[in-house]
């Protein structure tokens, strides 16, 4: 995880050299992944009663998430959630949570 | 330390700090080094120290300052009042954070903080030096509103429970002790205070119990709002279903006074109330750590913040968290936002001890349910977005929003949502 993280994070600087959009840099991503851990968990380690989200497919996560915010998927707060990121948001973060080890 | 001195004060610290990381730890492997005090082990103060020393790996010293033996949460409480949950059920001890996480716990109280020295200073007499400083107090009350609070002994039986602990339970117990035909009587202050539909949930959970064990009794809010500050329609649609003639909404009762000995709340428009239990929820300011530290700058009550970093608009290296800011347009003062604030604070703090710039883009969402019934459930959502050109998180428009209905559902979600947010605070 730490090398995969550095790793993506001078990935990271070097966009931010240029011009480069916030799903870009790892540790944003990180951050707003864990915008998700008030209900889902430390890095999507969910307690009981919520879906756990690390390790999950990063495919499966971002379909759920952008089938929440068309209102496809039927929810309570997801679909309130899911329409305050862009698509490339959420998939960023589905990207991180896969990335973690379940 | 009047305010222009405790500027120069606050920008020689960040000078200091600037010098400070190049000459330690510049690698870009993140060689942040350095300490961190935090003061508050609530939900924003435990989760910032929890995430620093998660996300530094270890690398930044963090001491946590908080005066209880353990946490106890405010979110949850009010069914503790209602009688469907214990104190023990809403408390969590602080072990984990220095187990799992090597938080450095020192139970004490801050008697003040030395921004020159950049040093916080105990009431045990101990002084611990920092190099960035995160303070999430929560709030204190402005007990000077209300003169006849300050008498002695007032305080002691006119109660809040506005901060859960043993006034939760001397509540309850003054509920319990109340005759059947008995008043409780609830007084909201004005905006902004902490947990905006928390007094109307606990409409809901009084008049819950009463229902079951004092049907002759009632509940009578009294609210120096206009209406209903949050969730409205959702708590008016409970109060007339499920308490018709049980709960009683008063708003524009703006309260000036409390005649403890006769048990009388006083408005400024309004006729006296006198009840069997009065609950006196007072204007609230920053914590007194905050407050006396002068950092109370917007309104004298609450914080300006760079919402980037969470850093104070005026003390540089000083972090606030949680209720004590000036709430962006449309957020509110909750345990939820607390919490993300930390994360926010965390982040900003590691990468800032380790020469890189903070995130530009902080997203954070907020998620607040409420018992209409101890176990019917409603909720409100939203998404805040940092809005570069306004410098302020944003509500993201079309985004968030409330639950069609109380239901059953939510309730389970609500108490998965407890279980999982004091696991990210504290485990």
């Amino acid at each position: 995880m730490t090398r995969v993280l550095y790793a993506a994070l001078a990935a990271g600087l070097l966009a931010t050299a240029g011009h480069s959009h916030a799903q870009d840099d790892p540790l944003q991503v990180r951050s707003w992944a864990a915008g998700c851990a008030n209900c889902h968990g430390t890095n999507g380690h969910a307690e009981q009663g919520m879906p756990p989200l690390a390790g999950k497919s990063r495919a499966d996560m971002t379909e759920k998430l952008l089938a929440y915010k068309s209102g496809a998927a039927p929810s309570t707060i997801m679909q309130q959630l899911a329409k305050g990121y862009s698509d490339d948001q959420l998939a960023a973060i589905a990207g991180y949570l896969s990335a973690q080890k379940k | 330390m009047d305010r222009r001195q405790f500027i120069r004060a606050g920008s020689a610290v960040s000078v200091v700090s600037a010098l400070g990381f190049t000459a330690g730890c510049a690698s870009v492997s993140g060689g942040a080094g350095g300490k961190v005090v935090v003061v508050g082990g609530g939900y924003g103060g435990a989760t910032a120290a929890k995430y620093i020393r998660m996300w530094s790996e270890g690398r930044v010293e963090v001491t946590l300052v908080e005066p209880n033996a353990a946490f106890v949460s405010c979110p949850i409480s009010n069914l503790v009042l209602g009688g469907s949950k214990t104190l023990a059920d809403i408390t969590t001890p602080y072990d984990n954070l220095g187990a799992r996480h090597g938080v450095k716990l020192v139970r004490d109280r801050v008697s003040g903080i030395d921004m020159d020295k950049r040093q916080v200073r105990l009431a045990g007499g101990a002084a611990l030096a920092y190099d960035r400083l995160i303070l999430s107090p929560g709030v204190d009350f402005m007990w000077e509103q209300l003169p006849g609070m300050n008498r002695p002994g007032a305080q002691d039986k006119v109660l809040h429970a506005w901060k859960a602990g043993p006034q939760t339970l001397a509540l309850r117990r003054q509920l319990e002790a109340m005759p059947d035909g008995g008043v409780f009587a609830i007084s909201i202050p004005q905006s902004p205070y902490r947990c905006p539909p928390g007094p109307y949930e606990r409409a809901c959970q009084v008049a819950s119990y009463f229902q079951q064990a004092k049907p002759k009794s009632k509940v009578l809010i009294l609210d120096a709002n206009d209406d209903v500050t949050s969730k409205g329609a959702l708590f008016k649609k409970a109060w007339a279903d499920r308490y018709k003639g049980l709960i009683e909404y008063r708003p524009k009762h703006h309260l000036v006074d409390v005649d403890v000995a006769t048990n009388t709340l006083k408005f400024e428009f309004n006729d006296d109330v006198k009840a069997q239990v009065l609950n006196v929820i007072p204007p609230m300011r920053s914590g007194d750590v905050v407050t006396q530290a002068g950092l109370a700058t917007a309104n004298k009550r609450w914080c300006d913040v760079d919402w980037l970093t969470m850093e104070h608009a005026q003390a540089r290296g000083v972090h606030i968290l949680g209720d004590c800011t000036q709430s962006a347009p449309l957020m509110p003062k909750s345990g939820h936002m607390a919490n993300q604030h930390g994360k926010v604070a965390a982040a900003a703090v590691v990468a800032l001890l380790s020469g890189r710039q903070p995130g530009r883009l902080p997203i954070y969402n907020n998620t607040c349910y409420s018992f209409v019934s101890p176990s019917d459930v409603v909720h409100v959502a939203s998404v805040h977005r940092y809005d570069a050109e306004k410098k302020t998180m944003l509500a993201v428009q079309g985004s968030g929003g409330v639950s069609p209905a109380a239901s059953e559902m939510e309730g389970r979600f609500a108490l998965a949502w407890a279980r999982n947010i004091w696991a990210d605070t504290l485990a």
